[in-house]
């Protein structure tokens, strides 16, 4: 394990940010933070992104957050595993926690229940409450982007409130249409496009999370917040007719 | 400038070497499955390493050439013909406008022409994803009376190609040496780096990953192959917070079947992370098909790399000689 000291210029100077680095095949590493003190992981870690992101060394490819981790993919003609790990672990040590900048979060409409969310009735039997109930509390939420992954601009969201946690369906569906929101365990999310997947469907969202074609091909970023808000489906077709 | 595809073979897709730094936002990398074939056939024709071609899963492909074009195939046990006579892999071909190539059977085939597939560059690749249908042709694979583009040769391909035309020959009297191809079997042992959670196996299901053989899986493709073998579990079943995957990592989901996650992979997951097979092997499993068999054995990093910069510099070798021979003496394809 290696150590490093936090930039007297952070505002958490003092913390002492414990991480390790381990191979991740001959091409990518993985670098976990162990402890970061009061320091949310999602903020450390996207922090430390962006700052080796602004200043990447030679035979750097890629840098893919995690929920706890980033992978640093390498191309091992460029540089060694013993360079890029002395030099990882120079970042770490002049870490600086900025904070999310805190935005308006992000309004996520959702026609709830009916052919978009065919769990949602489900979901509320698993908890002894009304559907109704059930969109309140989930369009009451603040939510916070993780990280991206899974699929094309598929968001990691925290802030899922416990009352909400549903297990995965026993079987999953072939076909999820795109702009479906779901809830998976502890979590809820959006699939950006069709694919097969095993949460619980409570409604859809006329938004289009992620297009290869647009300049940000995601909607969403690490770091952001967003919030649902219900829909009518006359509302989901006018919006769709709109876009 | 095209070919027009008279049959579309189960799968075949336009391929590069795929969109490694858009992963932060979940968009799989892509890319050809066999890296090494996909650049020893780009080099064949004069092209970039990372110029496009197609990936043709299987056989059953048929290509029309509409221009006369410079063609090599890549991969592991091909069967090909230009208007029905034999065609060798891992050869450059000169093709007649007109004529017509088919590939009768393979486990997957790269073929590469001069001046590259050209399909529009979406995010910094003309490979396609599938999964968000996107890159390539229209973002899916190719189907019956496409008609693909092809782009520009480079000078070193229409140098090849006059050399080639000059002496009436077909194929070229030279091809990709056994040291720059991989080294296929039909069952082939591939080499890992342990990974993060190799730790977490139970003693007897280590011995067994290393010491058993293990079948391709039929429901397997570019995401990832699954393996049946005994099955293995862990001492210590935690979750694993989703984190970051490569080409070739070895995944075990609950059910104890391990995974081998391949091009198409997502960019994160969530399942322990048991290895990760070293890069010159990933072309051994990529050519493997629906029930080969294949043994793991563990190496390290160190030896990974020397066996990478060892194939490397292999590769540089084949480029410099297609140069010296083709490269009209002013080396302008360096």
């Amino acid at each position: 394990m290696l150590l490093a000291p936090a930039d007297a210029s952070s505002p958490y100077c003092g913390i002492v940010h414990h991480h390790k680095i381990l191979p991740l095949g001959d091409r990518a590493l993985a670098l976990t933070p162990i402890q970061t003190g009061s320091i949310a992981i999602s903020d450390w870690l996207r922090c430390l992104g962006e700052q080796i992101g602004d200043n990447p060394p030679p035979g750097l490819r890629a840098l893919v957050p995690g929920l706890s981790s980033l992978t640093v993919h390498y191309d091992p003609r460029r540089t060694t595993y013993e360079s890029l790990t002395g030099f990882l672990s120079a970042a770490v040590g002049a870490l600086t926690i900025v904070p999310a900048s805190v935005h308006q979060p992000i309004i996520i409409p959702v026609c709830y229940g009916g052919e978009f969310g065919p769990d949602l009735d489900e979901v509320a039997a698993t908890h002894h409450t009304t559907p109704d109930a059930i969109v309140r509390t989930h369009t009451a939420g603040r939510y916070t982007v993780e990280m991206l992954g899974f699929l094309p601009g598929f968001p990691y969201l925290e802030g899922l409130d416990a009352s909400l946690h549903t297990p995965r369906r026993a079987t999953p569906r072939v076909r999820v249409p795109a702009g479906s929101v779901g809830i998976g365990g502890s979590s809820t999310g959006i699939y950006p496009c069709t694919s097969p997947g095993g949460w619980q469907l409570i409604g859809r969202t006329p938004r289009t999370l992620f297009d290869a074609h647009r300049t940000s091909p995601a909607l969403l970023t690490p770091g952001d917040t967003l919030q649902f808000v219900a829909i009518q489906h006359s509302e989901f077709e006018a919006y769709e007719r709109a876009s | 400038m095209s070919i027009t595809v008279r049959q579309a073979g189960i799968q075949t897709t336009v391929q590069d070497l795929g969109r490694i730094n858009w992963q932060h936002l979940g968009i799989p990398m892509g890319g050809a499955m066999d890296e090494q074939a996909h650049r020893v056939a780009n080099l064949l024709v004069g092209n970039e390493a990372n110029a496009a071609a197609l990936e043709c899963a299987l056989g059953g492909v048929a290509l029309q050439f509409n221009v006369p074009a410079l063609v090599a195939l890549a991969g592991r046990d091909i069967s090909a013909s230009l208007d029905g006579a034999a065609l060798p892999p891992w050869h450059t071909v000169r093709i007649p406008a007109g004529a017509l190539l088919v590939l009768h059977n393979g486990c997957r085939t790269t073929i590469a022409v001069a001046g590259g597939i050209d399909v529009p560059v979406v995010l910094d690749s003309r490979s396609t994803c599938l999964r968000a249908g996107f890159g390539g042709m229209s973002g899916r694979a190719l189907l019956r009376d496409d008609r693909i583009g092809i782009g520009a040769p480079s000078p070193l391909a229409t140098h090849i190609h006059d050399s080639l035309a000059s002496e009436q020959r077909t194929v070229a009297p030279w091809s990709a040496g056994l040291h720059v191809r991989p080294a296929y079997a039909d069952q082939p042992t591939v080499r890992i780096i342990p990974g993060p959670e190799c730790e977490l196996l139970t003693e007897a299901s280590r011995t067994h990953l290393l010491n058993e053989v293990f079948r391709i899986a039929p429901e397997s493709d570019r995401m990832g192959y699954r393996l049946a073998g005994p099955p293995l579990s862990l001492a210590d079943a935690r979750e694993i917070r989703s984190a970051g995957v490569t080409a070739g990592t070895v995944q075990l989901p609950p059910g104890g079947a391990p995974i081998v996650l391949m091009a198409d992979r997502q960019t994160t997951g969530g399942y322990p992370r048991l290895g990760d097979v070293i890069a010159v092997d990933l072309p051994l499993i990529a050519q493997l098909r629906a029930s080969d068999r294949l043994r793991f054995a563990i190496t390290t990093l160190e030896e990974a790399h020397a066996l990478f910069a060892q194939r490397e510099h292999q590769l540089h070798v084949a480029q410099l000689a297609v140069n010296l021979r083709f490269g009209s003496g002013r080396d302008d394809a360096r």
